[in-house]
């Protein structure tokens, strides 16, 4: 697994639950080495051993863990660079789903080794959506349902979100859109504002 | 025979407001060369409020070809790719092309951000809605964006496996006990020397006496901190260039460079054994050793001596001196006793 992601689930573990639980994830993961580097490529093994090592550390289910990682990924103030690069997907939050056919393709264009999900986008009504995903690892599913939700907010969309189930070998979620302008969203300027 | 003539062209009208979402950044000349409209875009980045019909000219500079300033040599431009800029930003290179119309004469001008595109887009606080959703300007921008956050990742880890290579490095070439260098930075540092042939230097081999009573009777702490200290002395009483090194249990070999005369390398010699001399306290105890020195100048040979000649001569004489008793130096060539 690219190290993008195993780097990922090691910053959310230290920022969330400070790093001493980090330590004992990796002593317990019997990983190798201190930390995951992110232009590396590691063994998907230490990738499932950490994470395995991090639900019995915290006593947390796979689930929840997975959809607060997610979250993570969109809200962790550092990680602003990729916040932004999804913003890139739509203008409207609506916009933004019907692209995440395309996620897997603009990750690689950033990143050509990088396994990003493919992910295909059903339209079940006028603001409902299926999401089927495919990955290498399995738990795409709670990740993405954390990590949309807080695009929702993003946009200032009022979003409901439920996982549904596994299709196919394709990890399901559905998303009901209710108001596009829910509330104030973040910012998104083109430009990136370098300071 | 009927002469037919060609089928007239299809002709497309089109409502502006198509023309400004599918060309936001086109302008509308008439004839004369005044802007009638300008798409919404185009219009944000001249900031013009659409009020009057000012000419192209005063809004835009054509830099490529040269000297089109005015509108029949524009006009004589159409179909092929223009450099312009924007009066208000005369510093952002744009493209263009220029097509004639028939609608009232006049022309079309579409315009692209070029390469300055995310200069552009900074510049004028352009959106997502700013463009086309086939212009691949904002993809352009999220490659942009993209590339530069891995470039920045790659930048940090090629800075701390570089920083990682140097401590290694510096660590295979050091001498744990005593900082000073070891045995493998000291033959490479003699190699160097010696295929240089304008670099004379002076090879002192110091070997210590009494070391292995030191570890027999207080052990091999009091043995380290003996080589500690001798350690500490080699640093602090020599040049700057000069160049100490540990090459085993209790030997050093010491290259003075620039080279010395005789007389001073047996100085430094002495000066050495002297400090050496000095017992230390270790955990209560006194720590009393010596030290024989070897000494030998490359311009002692004719000819540039080899490393083996080298330390098959600095060797000679440190074994004479140690044959003579503690605390002594020999200088190699004349092979007296001091």
């Amino acid at each position: 697994m690219h190290g993008m992601i195993n780097r990922a689930l090691q910053s959310f573990l230290v920022a969330t639950y400070g790093n001493d639980v980090w330590v004992e994830v990796r002593n317990l993961a019997k990983l190798p080495f201190d930390d995951f580097e992110s232009m590396l490529t590691y063994d998907d093994a230490h990738t499932m051993d950490c994470f395995t090592a991090a639900c019995q550390t915290m006593h947390q289910s796979p689930i929840a863990l997975l959809e607060d990682l997610g979250t993570f990924l969109i809200t962790h103030p550092p990680l602003d660079p990729l916040r932004r690069l999804l913003r890139f997907g739509g203008a409207s939050f609506q916009d933004f789903i019907l692209s995440l056919d395309e996620l897997a393709d603009r990750g690689r264009m950033a990143m050509p080794a990088i396994e990003m999900p493919e992910i295909e986008v059903t339209e079940l009504g006028a603001n409902t959506y299926r999401l089927s995903a495919h990955w290498k690892l399995p738990g795409i599913g709670p990740i993405l349902f954390g990590a949309l939700r807080a695009m929702a907010d993003d946009y200032g969309s009022l979003a409901t979100l439920k996982l549904a189930g596994v299709r196919d070998g394709a990890e399901c979620l559905e998303i009901e859109v209710h108001d596009t302008r829910h509330a104030e969203g973040r910012s998104f300027q083109l430009a990136e504002m370098t300071s | 025979m009927t002469m037919h003539s060609p089928p007239p062209r299809p002709e497309l009208r089109l409502p502006i407001a198509v023309l400004d979402r599918l060309m936001p950044m086109h302008l509308s000349i008439d004839p004369r060369g005044q802007i009638r409209h300008a798409g919404p875009t185009i219009r944000k980045m001249l900031g013009w409020d659409g009020s009057g019909t000012p000419s192209i000219f005063e809004h835009v500079e054509i830099r490529r070809p040269q000297g089109v300033d005015d509108v029949k040599a524009l006009m004589q431009q159409a179909g092929s790719r223009l450099s312009l800029a924007l009066k208000s930003a005369p510093d952002l290179q744009l493209r263009g092309v220029l097509l004639p119309i028939n609608d009232g004469g006049g022309a079309i001008m579409d315009i692209s951000l070029g390469l300055s595109f995310a200069r552009a887009v900074a510049e004028f606080s352009l959106t997502l809605h700013d463009f086309s959703p086939c212009d691949q300007t904002v993809e352009l921008l999220y490659l942009h964006e993209a590339n530069t956050s891995t470039t920045r990742l790659s930048t940090r880890l090629s800075e701390r496996l570089q920083s990682a290579h140097a401590a290694a490095q510096h660590q295979a070439r050091t001498d744990v006990l005593t900082g000073l260098s070891n045995r493998r930075a000291m033959d490479d540092e003699l190699e160097r020397l010696l295929s240089d042939k304008n670099q004379d230097f002076t090879l002192l081999h110091l070997d210590l006496d009494l070391f292995k009573e030191v570890n027999d009777t207080h052990g091999h702490a009091a043995g380290d901190a003996v080589l500690m200290n001798v350690g500490a002395i080699l640093s602090r009483e020599l040049r700057r260039n000069d160049f100490p090194a540990r090459i085993g249990g209790d030997e050093f070999l010491v290259l003075l460079r620039p080279t010395v005369g005789e007389e001073v390398a047996g100085r430094i010699a002495q000066r050495l054994i002297q400090r050496i001399e000095a017992p230390i306290a270790f955990e209560g105890v006194e720590c009393a050793v010596s030290a024989s020195i070897g000494i030998v100048m490359t311009t002692q040979y004719s000819q540039r001596p080899t490393m083996n000649e080298l330390m098959a001569d600095v060797d000679a004489a440190l074994y004479q001196a140690k044959h003579a008793g503690r605390g002594r130096y020999v200088v190699h060539s004349q092979a007296g006793l001091h």
